[in-house]
């Protein structure tokens, strides 16, 4: 519809908009996050939704405790190779559409514990991250930001057509495998469908 | 809390046999253990537990200590027949102290308000024997730390009603706290790698790492 006409009806009193604009609208400004946390970032996570940063002015304060339920995964913390399959199976058991936030730097990369033994090197290895947030830990006001550039991601989401989002193509997989436990590490280290390893490119020097 | 040289006199009076020992500590806060042999911690643990004057009803604490087989060098003074004098000369003497594995417990008294006493296990060795016996059914909450220290040092506590790993997977194989650890060799492009990072990068560079 032309911006212009939609501004000259609404000053008659006439109110029009788009399916896609009402799903979207009700859907950035009503997301329902996972009530989990895995470390210190989930600190920061409970302190946004108390009174004093209120992530309820952005319509997130709804914390379910069952992924049923939930629209967005906060993935707060450090993910322990233990903790990984767990958090994909909570993903999968989570209703379309549904987002992930990777919080702080363990829950992007692994942090200060990339080189450790134990430790995920970053939750995108298999599940599709939305927003990154970056901070060891990432203030309150950061996740809010997230939430908010969450919000705009959603918003400018088509429902038809090439781009329209994941959760409405009948290719895009449904679920996502599951590790499981090896002798070192997680089998297979990491989803090849969602993340590649990088490929550095260097000159001779090294 | 009494001395612990006192402690082990009683000790040795009230359990005819026992072997305990205690251990200085060179550091600076200098306190002394009580190194138990493994066969005999269970009674000594329970002694602790029940004397009257100790009453240490409290584990706070389960560690591990991993003692790899080391070589280490004294210097001795030997009187030796040289060029056909008797002299004293100063000799060069190579000591190897095999491996082991220690559970360290830390003990306070909550009735009487005392502590710690640090009470020490040492295994046989650093493979098949590295067993100590388990205090759990003297203190509780010696449970999951047990457990803990079998996970991450491989020390195997006999006795214990639920010995299984706690923090790693059961799959999980190897003990990763221990000082011959290898970890396996997962590493991914770092952008500002350094230190012990930078050398795990150079190992991947495509040059091998020759130059810089």
């Amino acid at each position: 519809m032309d911006e212009g006409l939609r501004s000259e009806l609404s000053k008659q009193g006439v109110f029009t908009t788009t399916l896609q604009d009402l799903y979207n609208w009700s859907r950035r400004n009503s997301m329902w996050p996972l009530n989990f946390g895995l470390a210190c970032c989930a600190i920061e996570m409970i302190a946004a939704s108390m009174a004093r940063f209120d992530i309820a002015r952005f319509g997130a304060e709804v914390f379910r405790p069952s992924p049923r339920q939930a629209d967005l995964m906060i993935v707060a913390g450090t993910v322990t190779k233990k903790m990984a399959p767990l958090v994909v199976r909570l993903y999968n058991q989570m209703p379309e559409p549904k987002y992930v936030i990777a919080m702080g730097a363990c829950a992007i990369s692994g942090g200060p514990f990339k080189q450790g033994y134990n430790v995920l090197k970053g939750i995108d290895r298999y599940l599709p991250v939305d927003i990154h947030i970056p901070g060891c830990p990432p203030k309150p006001e950061a996740l809010l930001h997230g939430l908010i550039q969450l919000q705009q991601k959603v918003a400018a989401q088509s429902l038809t057509g090439e781009d329209r989002p994941r959760s409405l193509r009948e290719d895009a997989p449904a679920e996502f495998p599951v590790p499981t436990y090896g002798p070192y590490d997680l089998q297979p280290p990491h989803n090849p469908e969602v993340w590649r390893p990088p490929v550095v490119v260097r000159d001779a020097a090294g | 809390m009494e001395s612990l040289e006192s402690i082990c006199d009683r000790l040795r009076a009230a359990l005819p046999g026992v072997d305990v020992q205690i251990v200085p500590n060179p550091a600076i806060p200098a306190q002394p253990s009580l190194v138990v042999a493994r066969d005999q911690a269970l009674a000594v643990a329970r002694w602790l537990r029940d004397d009257p004057a100790l009453r240490l009803d409290y584990c706070a604490n389960v560690t591990g200590v991993d003692w790899p087989e080391t070589v280490f060098q004294e210097k001795v003074r030997v009187r030796r027949v040289v060029d056909g004098t008797e002299r004293e000369v100063e000799e060069t003497v190579e000591h190897r102290r095999p491996g082991h594995l220690e559970a360290v417990y830390h003990l306070y008294s909550m009735r009487l308000g005392h502590g710690p006493l640090i009470l020490r296990q040492r295994t046989g060795n650093r493979a098949e024997d590295a067993r100590v016996t388990s205090l759990t059914p003297v203190w509780r909450s010696a449970e999951f730390q047990e457990r803990e220290a079998y996970d991450l040092f491989g020390i195997v506590f006999t006795g214990h009603p639920d010995l299984r790993r706690i923090l790693m997977w059961d799959e999980f194989q190897d003990f990763p706290m221990r000082k011959d650890y290898v970890e396996p060799d997962d590493y991914e492009y770092e952008p500002t790698p350094h230190d012990e990072v930078l050398t795990k990068a150079r190992r991947h560079y495509p040059t091998g790492g020759t130059s810089a």
